[in-house]
């Protein structure tokens, strides 16, 4: 191993002291026996065990993951489709103009997004709640979904979906046969990408949510304006362990699985 | 030799399996094929040859489905195929991309198109073995295409297309990364299965060898047209171009002008102070119309003494020897510049050979030995 010279060891400490410290503040807090955020009273987890009782974010948590789930996969399968149509359907009228449409929302200010589909929810007359907050969040992940599919489907080769037919399959059988478990990859990542989006979005939840169902980022905005309390530290302690979790999953499922195939094509080269 | 010679071509009644009709593709402003009208009947093994740009590929793909023509029409027994998508014509395309699915092993490559015919379960596993082994690839079957070399694709490529029996099969290069054993080998197995199955076969190959091994027409193509259709020997012995004789084979032309000496025989002065060339020619040539005359060195005598009457002598000396193991060619250099290769089996030792480099020899050939060709 190399040894860092003094300049990239202070680059690489204030670069990560600069992303860290704000969350293991918080995460050390989260521990404080003192209902003051800011004094230290000795080690705790007492507000780990009043979180479990406070219905409220227990709530907002359920409807979180539930819209999360929800807007992700539909803006996965739309987004998809979008794709696949923009990169495939060859030239049809308008296709410049749609395929740059589609990427509109991703430069869009949040504030407008959430604004437009309030008001069209009121002009239709929809109930905010759940529902609503769902058809917003598919509504700007589809874009974010159809972009890392459609990256991914320009590289790839249009002969398999021929040879597809040519061996005697219908175009949706071709594309559920042979184009989607080869651009699966790209379509996993897509969700995870819109899942995240919806986790963690404050603006145009806030616009479509109602009274009747509140997403976690804005029962923990909300609860922050009234003062910080140990308890919202705890609550996001425990989502900075889930995040820090899954990322960690993903990247050794995908490391390993890139062991695997080389291993098989080493395997391949031995025996020939 | 069969009693009956496989030449559905020259009978006007028998209908083609298919036809191009004054077929056109455009890309853009760009011409890939050029009102081109061909037949192909069935069960014959069809070949296309020509440099590399010239439409095959535009040419398959137009039968498979993928490409339709610009103008013209296309029939696959007797119907109009324009309407005909093309997971429902009875045609299977081998892709010269071999275009195999990364994401399926060599077994299920190959059972890709028999499960879609929902054919039952030990018929496909029957069939796909037979294909295995068949391409001699039952030791890679759980493969996936990334873990096999070239020509293993390859292969994997030619038992897919070949496993639900097609009425009609199109190779796009389906040998062209094999090795020279294993391709000889295939391309027999490929005229086995043409006959035991009289699938109709159309090949695109870059080897003239390999098209005049297993074709029973082959078309030289150019530039989107059709240059000529014919059998192997009449397009080695009967070219209808210089173009083609060039491209077919190695060939010596001469050009010269033609004077009618009696019936279809002709004298071709072709240089200054030199005795004028004898051949007999079908084509009829005008008086000092000018003329090629192509003449394939296999039939170009080489000797040290003068032969006697023969029609055509000429003198020079060895300038160059390619050396091919069975044959030797002699590059010999005639007085006025000119080089005609002639060549000659190697049927004595290297050692024994009668001439070397810078002999004095005689080139001799007869009348009916050449071709005469229009310019
Ligand atoms: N989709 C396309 N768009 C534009 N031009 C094309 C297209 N497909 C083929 N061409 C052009 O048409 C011509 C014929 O192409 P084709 O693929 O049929 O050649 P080929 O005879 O198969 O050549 P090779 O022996 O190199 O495979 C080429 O000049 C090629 O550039
Ligand atoms: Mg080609």
């Amino acid at each position: 191993m190399n040894r860092l010279s003094w300049f990239n060891t202070v680059s690489l400490t204030l670069g990560f002291a600069f992303l860290y410290i704000p969350m293991i503040i918080l995460i050390i807090f989260s521990f404080n026996e003192s209902k003051l955020v800011t004094v230290w009273a000795g080690f705790s987890t007492k507000w780990y065990g009043e979180l479990i009782n406070n219905e409220a974010f227990l709530n907002a948590a359920w409807v979180t993951l539930k819209v999360a789930v929800f807007s992700s996969t539909i803006a996965t399968v739309l987004g998809t489709m979008a794709a696949y149509v923009l990169v495939r359907g060859g030239r049809f009228l308008g296709r410049t103009l749609f395929s740059g449409m589609i990427y509109a929302p991703l430069v869009m200010p949040e504030v407008i997004t959430g604004l437009s589909l309030l008001l069209l929810f009121i002009g239709i007359g929809l109930d905010r709640g759940v529902l609503t907050i769902v058809l917003a969040h598919t509504t700007f992940s589809m874009c974010y979904v159809s972009v890392v599919v459609s990256s991914r489907l320009v590289t790839f080769d249009r002969s398999l979906e021929e040879a597809a037919l040519d061996l005697g399959c219908s175009p949706a059988q071709a594309f559920r046969l042979v184009t989607l478990p080869i651009i699966a990859p790209a379509v996993i990542s897509g969700w995870l990408l819109a899942f995240t989006l919806s986790l963690d979005d404050l603006v145009i939840a806030s616009f479509t949510s109602g009274p009747s169902a509140t997403t976690l980022p804005i029962k923990i905005f909300s609860a922050v304006r009234l003062g910080v309390s140990p308890e919202i530290n705890a609550l996001s302690t425990i989502m900075i362990a889930i995040v820090t979790i899954g990322v960690i999953t993903a990247s050794l499922v995908t490391k390993q699985s890139r062991v695997r195939a080389q291993r098989d094509e080493q395997a391949a080269a031995r025996a020939q | 030799m069969n009693a009956t010679v496989f030449a559905p071509w020259v009978d006007p009644d028998e209908k083609p399996l298919i036809r191009f009709q004054n077929v056109t593709k455009r890309f853009g402003d760009f011409t890939a094929i050029d009102d081109l009208s061909l037949d192909i009947f069935e069960k014959e093994f069809f070949a296309l040859l020509g440099p590399s740009g010239c439409g095959k590929t535009t040419m398959m793909r137009m039968l498979a489905g993928f490409e339709s023509p610009s103008a013209g029409r296309i029939e696959l027994a007797g119907q109009n195929i324009a309407p005909v998508p093309p997971n429902k014509r009875a045609v299977n395309m081998m892709f010269q991309s071999y275009a195999l699915f990364p994401h399926l092993s060599v077994w299920d490559n190959i059972a890709f198109g028999l499960r879609r015919d929902n054919l039952p379960k030990h018929d496909i596993q029957d069939r796909v073995e037979e294909m295995l082994k068949l391409t001699r690839l039952e030791k890679f079957a759980r493969r996936k295409p990334h873990q096999i070399s070239g020509g293993q694709r390859q292969r994997v490529a030619l038992a897919r297309s070949l496993a639900k029996a097609p009425k009609l099969l199109l190779l796009d290069e389906p040998l062209g990364a094999l090795d020279k054993k294993l391709r000889q080998d295939t391309q027999f197995e490929l005229m086995d299965i043409q006959e035991t199955t009289g699938t109709t076969f159309v090949i695109v190959t870059h080897d003239q060898e390999e098209a005049m091994t297993v074709a029973s027409r082959i078309a030289v193509m150019d530039e989107g047209k059709l240059m000529q259709v014919a059998t192997p020997d009449e397009i080695y012995e009967a070219p209808a171009t210089v173009y083609i004789a060039d491209f077919i084979g190695d060939v010596n032309i001469i050009e010269g002008r033609a004077r009618a000496t009696g019936e279809n025989q002709y004298q071709i002065d072709w240089a200054e102070g030199q005795q004028p060339l004898i051949a007999s020619s079908t084509r009829s040539f005008s008086n000092d119309q000018t003329c090629h005359l192509a003449i394939r060195p296999e039939k170009v005598a080489i000797s040290s003494e003068r032969p006697e009457n023969a029609a055509n002598v000429l003198q020079g000396t060895v300038h160059d020897i390619a050396y091919l193991g069975n044959l030797s060619t002699y590059h010999v250099k005639l007085p006025n510049g000119h080089m005609i290769k002639a060549q000659t089996a190697n049927t004595r030792r290297i050692a024994r050979r009668s001439f070397t480099w810078e002999d004095t020899v005689w080139l001799s050939w007869t009348a009916t030995a050449g071709v005469l060709l229009e310019s």
